[in-house]
């Protein structure tokens, strides 16, 4: 029998330049044993949550650096209670000022880490807020 | 889309709601939807299947992107199953060949699912072929398959599409890549992508030298047993399909047109020669021995007990006994009780 895997969708929002950093956790959730689904620069919400959806993912991670978190953010949450998808946690990485923190985890989202976090932080947080059976 | 109202609420599940075909798809990842399999399959077998397979970076996702864009043009609806590794290391995987099907987004005629292979029981063939036939079930007209050509398993998930298309591109290399992978046999079309760099000449030529010198098999049923025999003798010397190689630019576009062409004409040879029905059968008996084997060994195995197993691998390390006949004594226990 086949162990179930989480699934993460990382994904890279707005026009700003490089996706390193997201390819670098991309990675690291691999080498933690979970099934990465990369679709690269450039997404706009729509396209995140509709890929969310086909892939079934239990979470989707984001990599903002433009710092236009606030735009975004809310944006790709409206969609996904529109698409049945409340249930994917929602993480995000970049620069975000502290007085944006707490109102981005008000609106829903499950982990904010900075730049320079330690990718292990971020697979600790994954496992602790997806339930495996 | 529903018209027969006595459609299994499955089947209109995941016909009418995309977030149910794709849970569904996950269950069967996790080999958990044998109800729902058995429930769906009689609603399959009308998509056309087309596998998708080559080397690592010839531009297989970004071909399937073209084709799926001219399939929407034609009206028709597709699905897209992305098959990559799982990293033998750590059970994970990055799954990138979305990266190269932005195009598709947003239009809901079109549903894209990456795959990795996992260790799955039975094989990854197996499971990829329950994905297909979920996905045959939800009514798609075409069903993309794409898999990195290197190994015996990706040749096994081809060879569950209809149509299989062999991708190579010039400059990987001195060598064509389908000769040391020993995929050339499984192409109904070889397709020479990246026909825009140089080198697309000597690609060409060593690709119709190998058409040359092989031939093309069939796997069919021949007095019950499943074999693999020369297309002309199934269909006939000059009825046998020829594999085209067709040049593609998947980047732009370029010869996207031909190669739909002779993915039809393959279809039709499929079905006027009747070697699709050859095929199915063939590939059905080798599915319906396999799944009866499991389920022998298994009911087996619970009759005279697990321990009874290890005793006689215990006897067999110290000699008391071969193999072959520490398996002919408890087929006799099991049978015998
Ligand atoms: N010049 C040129 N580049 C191409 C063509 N098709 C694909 N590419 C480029 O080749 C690279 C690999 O393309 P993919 O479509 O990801 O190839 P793939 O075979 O799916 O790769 P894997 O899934 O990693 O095995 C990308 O940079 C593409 O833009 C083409 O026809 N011409
Ligand atoms: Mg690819």
């Amino acid at each position: 029998m086949s162990e179930r895997k989480i699934r993460v969708l990382v994904a890279k929002p707005g026009l700003d330049g490089h996706d390193r950093g997201a390819k670098v956790v991309a990675r690291a959730l691999r080498d933690a044993g979970m099934e990465v689904i990369y679709t690269g620069l450039r997404q706009t919400p729509e396209m995140i949550v509709e890929a969310a959806l086909q892939e079934d993912v239990d979470v989707i991670g984001l990599s903002i650096l433009s710092g236009a978190h606030m735009a975004l953010v809310p944006r790709i949450l409206e969609l996904m209670q529109a698409h049945d998808l409340a249930d994917v946690k929602l993480i995000l990485g970049g620069i975000v000022p502290d007085e944006d923190i707490t109102a981005l985890q008000r609106m829903g989202v499950s982990g904010i880490f900075g730049p320079g976090s330690d990718t292990q932080a971020i697979v600790e947080h994954i496992r602790k807020v997806v339930p495996l059976e | 889309m529903s018209e027969t109202p006595t459609l299994p609420p499955i089947v209109a599940a995941i016909r009418e709601s995309r977030r149910a075909l794709a849970r569904l798809l996950t269950r069967i990842e996790n080999n958990a939807a044998a109800a729902d399999l058995a429930a769906l399959y009689p609603h399959g077998g009308k998509a056309h299947l087309i596998g998708v397979t080559g080397a690592p970076g010839t531009g297989k996702s970004s071909l399937v992107n073209s084709m799926a864009k001219a399939y929407r043009a034609e009206g028709k609806t597709v699905s897209i199953l992305a098959v990559d590794p799982t990293s033998p290391f750590s059970g994970g995987a990055v799954l990138g060949d979305r990266i190269r099907m932005r195009d598709l987004h947003g239009d809901a005629g079109v549903f894209i699912r990456s795959m990795a292979t996992r260790g799955n029981l039975g094989g990854i063939a197996r499971t990829t072929a329950d994905m297909i036939r979920a996905l045959d079930a939800a009514a798609f007209d075409v069903i993309l398959i794409e898999t990195v050509g290197a190994g015996q398993s990706e040749v096994e998930i081809a060879s569950a599409a209809h149509t299989t298309l062999v991708v190579e591109a010039p400059g990987l290399g001195d060598d064509v890549q389908a000769i040391k992978a020993g995929i050339l046999e499984i192409a109904d079309i070889l397709v020479v992508n990246k026909a825009d760099n140089p080198g697309v000449e000597s690609t060409l030529r060593a690709l119709r030298a190998m058409l040359d010198l092989g031939h093309r098999a069939e796997r069919i049923m021949h007095h019950g047993q499943l074999m693999s025999v020369p297309a002309a003798a199934v269909v006939g010397e000059d009825e046998a399909w020829q594999t085209p190689i067709v040049q593609t630019v998947a980047t732009n576009g370029t010869g996207i047109g031909g190669l739909l062409a002779k993915i039809a004409e393959h279809r039709a040879y499929l079905r006027e020669s009747g070697v699709q029905t050859l095929r199915e059968r063939a590939s059905l008996n080798a599915e319906i021995s396999e799944r009866l084997r499991e389920l022998l060994l298994a009911r087996l195995i619970e009759r005279v007990g697990v321990a009874r197993l290890q005793a006689l691998i215990e006897r067999a390390i110290l000699r008391e006994i071969d193999p072959s006949s520490a398996a002919a004594l408890l087929l006799a226990e099991g049978v015998q009780e």
